[in-house]
């Protein structure tokens, strides 16, 4: 029995190493597709957030007359360009020709130094929400509004005999001191094991259908069934084969998640909240934790794979699958979400939940426990129910 | 040897029997509403050094019978002797006994000819010498030399037909089972199954094969029994069969047969 599943088991991976589309899932995506998506996709965020940043912004300033000082304030701020006033403003701004525009009401200045101070008072800044350049226009100018705002009150403050010291009572000073893997857990953290169980399932999806349905559909079946292997060791030497798949791609995406963290984390202080701080310790253990999930994983798709006629078929049956999938493990990066007892035994969240805390260096011994435990349990019911398939004659010739 | 007694496979079909679907008499009889017997009580000895045609139209359950035999498929009831192993209690001793050829029994299209045929024999337990020595004359043989080391998949039939052969034979096995092995080939390739089939019994092979190819039966068969509607209706040389029903014409037996054997389902029902 044994050496009927080592024997199938060795046919498998070397057949399996020969076909193109599991290689591509099993050591391309992971290898090149995660970082790329990450960190490229993070990189470009970035970039792009700079340039609107250090962009020169057009504004239009209306009733100009009405507040010298400000105008002559906006006009020498290096960011913005100043155009002439138009009634249509809004239009432009909805159109993005101009950024904002700010509107003085009427003796705007001259009225903040008469007494009593007018209270109705209001300048308007114009905008255009969600558009990323004018709401760092209006920021901009609101800081030199707020600038000018202290300034005036300053002024009355001292008019009226009183120091401007006495709006600021005391100081206040803030500090992080959360070690670093906990910030890139806490922005990060979720994120990881989202991935990792992905990539372990989508690493063991086609050498399972291929294994089956794939079986099936080439007319090999009947082939293998004739020889003289049980049925148990089939199933065992299928099962191996898409367990070490799924194992390898689980492996292959935590090492260039590893590696592409350290590549960007040197790339400077803008790519912080993307750096990732992973302890040797807390890879070892999510490896560890994702093992009976690549068992249920292996398992479900054998079986599930195995009930389809032709590798179509069975990739229809295993979508469902990918999305009752990522449901638990999106689930896990929601803010908020944290383990407890009865989280801990629902599968796949448990591990995202858990994986989340061995990246942040958090580790809960009994927790770890449970989980582990539940997860195994998990996987040992996904793997018998595979068993039983392959010795079910109305599974293996379904017509 | 093989020794069949009152086999019987049933297939329960949910979906025939949910639809109460009733008729389709010519595919096996039925117990139950929507319950098919695709086979139905078969009995039948095949010696060794003699090869035994199972002829029949489509469906009439030659490829159960033969799975059944092959322990592919456990029979709902009756059972056989195939080289002196159970099929029902010792499946897998029956199986390394067995060589069993079938249109549908592809090759491993990314192993190579050789890979495939060394796996087939490390599956029967044969060590790497004797499996290395075996596989050396079965493709000198058979002459695979040529493409032993290129993939299945970019074999032509005729070479995939002979990588075939050698795995069917690669544990040298005492039965050999075919299941409508030249359907689908062209003339070369039928031909070359046609004479490993005459080989296997000058090496005093049992051969058992299914066909719906008089042709193939009149040149072959040293016993033949004809199979219809799940049941065996007639079994014998194809000079008694002939003898029996007066027709020279081994067509003509077999037509005359169907039609006396769904006169009497017809007269059955209408009783």
């Amino acid at each position: 029995m044994n050496r009927q599943i080592w024997t199938i088991y060795r046919k498998e991976m070397h057949e399996t190493l020969r076909d193109r589309r599991t290689l591509m899932s099993m050591i391309v995506v992971p290898m090149l597709v995660i970082p790329g998506l990450m960190f490229g996709l993070a990189e470009l965020g970035m970039k792009l957030v700079k340039r609107a940043v250090s962009e020169r912004a057009t504004i239009m300033v209306l009733g100009e007359q009405h507040a010298p000082v400000l105008a002559a304030r906006l006009r020498a701020h290096p960011l913005l360009d100043i155009v002439p006033p138009r009634s249509d403003y809004e239009r432009r701004i909805a159109d993005k020709e101009i950024r904002a525009a700010i509107e003085f009401p009427p003796q705007f200045e001259s009225a903040l130094q008469g007494e009593p101070p007018d209270a109705k008072l209001a300048v308007r800044i114009s905008y255009h929400e969600g558009e990323i350049r004018s709401e760092h226009t209006l920021r901009t100018i609101e800081g030199l509004l707020t600038g000018y705002k202290n300034e005036v009150i300053a002024q009355r403050l001292i008019a009226h005999g009183l120091s401007p010291q006495a709006l600021e009572p005391f100081a206040r000073e803030e500090r992080n001191v959360a070690p670093a893997e906990r910030v890139s857990g806490a922005a990060l953290g979720g994120f990881i094991p989202y991935i990792i169980i992905i990539l372990t399932l989508t690493g063991a999806m086609y050498p399972a259908i291929d294994l089956t349905a794939g079986e099936k559909e080439r007319g090999t079946i009947e082939t293998i069934l004739a020889s003289p292997v049980s049925r148990g060791a089939l199933a065992g030497g299928k099962f191996l084969t898409v367990l070490t798949t799924a194992m390898a791609t689980a492996l292959l995406s935590l090492l260039s998640l590893t590696l592409s963290a350290r590549f960007t984390s040197s790339g400077g202080s803008e790519m912080q909240p993307f750096a990732l701080n992973l302890s040797a310790q807390g890879v070892i253990a999510m490896l560890i934790i994702m093992m009976p999930v690549a068992v249920l994983f292996s398992g479900a798709l054998l079986a599930i794979a195995l009930t389809a006629k032709s590798y179509k078929e069975a990739q229809s049956y295993v979508t469902p699958l990918m999305m009752v999938v990522i449901m638990p493990a999106v689930a896990a990066m929601l803010p908020g979400v944290e383990l407890n007892t009865l989280l801990a035994l629902i599968p796949i969240l448990n591990v995202s939940l858990v994986s989340k805390e061995l990246v942040a260096g958090i580790y809960d011994w009994p927790v770890i426990a449970v989980i582990f435990s539940s997860s195994c349990v998990y996987a040992g019911i996904a793997l018998a129910i595979a068993v039983a398939f392959f010795r079910r004659e109305s599974v293996l010739f379904r017509t | 040897m093989i020794t069949a007694t009152n086999l019987t496979k049933i297939f329960k079909d949910r979906k025939r029997r949910k639809s109460g679907f009733r008729g389709l008499v010519s595919f096996g009889g039925r117990s139950r509403q929507g319950d098919v017997r695709a086979v139905d009580d078969i009995s039948f000895t095949c010696k060794p050094g003699a090869i035994y045609a199972l002829l029949g139209a489509n469906g009439a359950g030659k490829t159960t019978t033969l799975r059944m035999l092959a322990t592919i498929l456990t029979p709902t009831s009756g059972t056989a002797q195939v080289a002196g192993h159970d099929i029902v209690r010792a499946p897998e001793q029956v199986r390394r006994s067995v060589g069993f050829l079938s249109t549908a029994t592809a090759l491993y299209g990314r192993l190579t000819a050789r890979e495939m045929v060394e796996y087939f024999g490390r599956l029967n337990g044969m060590d790497s010498g004797t499996l290395r020595r075996r596989v050396g004359e079965l493709f000198d043989l058979l002459d695979v030399g040529e493409f032993a080391d290129r993939k299945c998949d970019k074999l032509s039939t005729g070479q995939k037909q002979k990588v075939s052969i050698a795995r069917t034979l690669i544990h040298d096995p005492p039965v050999i089972m075919l299941d409508e092995p030249t359907l689908g080939l062209d003339v070369r390739a039928a031909r070359t199954i046609v004479e490993f089939i005459r080989d296997c019994r000058k090496r005093g092979k049992t051969v058992v094969f299914s066909t719906h190819v008089m042709s193939e039966v009149e040149k072959l068969a040293d016993m033949v029994g004809i199979i219809h509607g799940g049941k065996l209706l007639a079994e014998g040389t194809v000079e008694e069969l002939r003898h029996r029903s007066g027709s020279h014409d081994l067509e003509d037996v077999f037509i005359d047969l169907l039609d006396a054997s769904e006169g009497r389902t017809a007269a059955e029902a209408s009783r």
